[in-house]
Parts: structure tokens; C-alpha cells; sequence
């Protein structure tokens, strides 16, 4: 006897609804940051103990620019869905939980838009 | 019906921590401590967009004790992070998941997320 519902074979998510989608983003911004990683040592590498002009002038070459956008976006993104679990597995007050999660996710987006802009400013040297 | 205080299983307290199971919180606890970190770079990045002065600021917030310290322990929670992330992918590409794996794994991460950190902070001090 078969107690699945015919719509949920239909669309083949198992017991998930979303989880599936959040495992992969997961993984794959993790991937994504390892690839990065090796741009993060030379950052460190050349940022490590600089003046403000050597760190603007770091920062204004598109390369370096670009790249620290993408990884500042992809780790804000990694931390945020990592944060959404830890929060879903410990917090068990229902209204907490709701704050603290729409608190990561504002937070990652207000840090992502201000990183963003500031790395472009110092790029097109405003 | 009261049903917020009924047990949940596993029961912490009496469980002798494993290696394994110590490893996986710690993922979680480093991924959090990341997350904190990620504020910094954030707010790094607005300061060299800022100007010399707010740059020289943050930079000696950084400097203090207490930002060298929390930068030992984001190094230290990066690199176990990272190592125990390329665990778990391998995990879920289904390697390394008997116990003999899972403890081989676990203490080639802590060792090497040791040695990196050590290795990067006297590359930086000498």
C-alpha cells in the first residue's frame, strides 16, 4: 500500500520542501570560496601592514576589486545560510527565531551593499 | 499540554565527547566566529574607502590586544573551518565516511588547521 500522495512524486522533493535548494548553495559557495581562497592569501599578502594609499591602490586595480567583491558576497551568503541552520537547530522560541534570522539576513545584505560600494568608490577613486 | 520541556535525544550530558562529535560542533562554533569576522572585513573595507584617518583608526582598533587576539582566533577558526569544510564535501561526495576515515580526517584537520595558523602568524611577525 502506498501512502504517498501522488503530487508529492510529482515533484520528487522527499520530505523537503526548500532543502535541497539550501544544500547546494551551501556547498557550492564553499566550493566557490576554496577557489577563492588562493586570491584571499595574496590579499593578506600585500594588505598585511600597508599605509591607506597602499591598500586603496590594492583595492582600486579592477582585479583585485572585483575579486574582493565576489568573495566578500559569496562568504556573506555562506555565513548567512550557515547562520539560517544554527539557528533553526537551537532556537526553539519561535519569535526569536524569526528576529534572529531576518537579523542575518538584512545584516549580510547591509554588509554585502556597503562593502560593495565602498570597494567601488575606492576603485573609481571618488 | 505542556510539551516544551519534554527530553530531547541525544542527551549531551551523558555522552563522553568524541573527537567526531567535538569536530562538528566546532564546525559550527568556528562558522559562527566568521561570521563575526566578516563584520571586520567589512568595516575594513569602508575604512580604506573612508580616508587615512579613519583607516589609521581601525587599523590600531586591529593592533590593540584585543584585535590581535580575536585575529589569532579567526585565523585559527579559518583554517579549521576551511579544512573541516573539504571534510565535509568529501563527506557528502561519500568518502571518508567509515569511522576510520571520519577520525584519520578528523585529526589530519586539526594538525593541519594548527600548523597553517602558526606557519601564517610567523610569516607575518618575522
Amino acid at each position: 500500500m502506498r501512502f504517498r500522495n501522488p503530487l508529492a512524486n510529482a515533484r520528487n522533493h522527499g520530505a523537503a520542501g526548500t532543502g535541497v535548494e539550501h544544500w547546494w548553495a551551501q556547498r557550492l559557495s564553499a566550493i566557490m570560496m576554496l577557489v577563492l581562497a588562493a586570491w584571499v592569501v595574496y590579499a593578506l599578502i600585500s594588505v598585511i601592514g600597508a599605509t591607506h594609499a597602499e591598500a586603496s591602490a590594492f583595492l582600486a586595480h579592477p582585479f583585485n576589486a572585483g575579486l574582493a567583491i565576489l568573495f566578500i558576497a559569496t562568504s556573506l551568503y555562506h555565513s548567512r545560510l550557515g547562520l539560517q541552520v544554527v539557528i533553526e537547530d537551537y532556537i526553539h522560541h519561535r519569535g526569536v527565531e524569526l528576529a534572529l534570522m531576518l537579523l542575518t539576513k538584512v545584516g549580510a545584505l547591509v554588509g554585502g551593499v556597503l562593502a560593495v560600494v565602498a570597494i567601488l568608490n575606492i576603485a573609481f577613486g571618488a | 499540554m505542556v510539551t516544551d520541556n519534554r527530553p530531547l535525544s541525544p542527551h549531551l550530558q551523558v555522552y563522553r565527547p568524541q573527537l567526531t562529535s567535538v569536530l562538528s560542533i566546532s564546525h559550527r562554533l568556528t562558522g559562527i566566529a566568521l561570521s563575526a569576522g566578516l563584520i571586520a572585513v567589512v568595516l575594513w573595507v569602508l575604512a580604506v574607502a573612508s580616508g587615512p584617518a579613519q583607516y589609521d583608526r581601525f587599523m590600531a582598533a586591529l593592533n590593540h590586544p584585543v584585535g590581535l587576539i580575536a585575529m589569532a582566533i579567526w585565523t585559527l577558526a579559518l583554517f579549521y573551518h576551511m579544512l573541516n569544510g573539504i571534510r565535509h564535501l568529501l563527506w557528502d561526495a561519500g568518502w571518508l565516511l567509515d569511522l576510520k576515515g571520519a577520525y584519520a580526517s578528523g585529526y589530519m584537520v586539526v594538525i593541519g588547521a594548527v600548523i597553517l595558523t602558526l606557519l601564517s602568524w610567523w610569516e607575518v611577525m618575522t
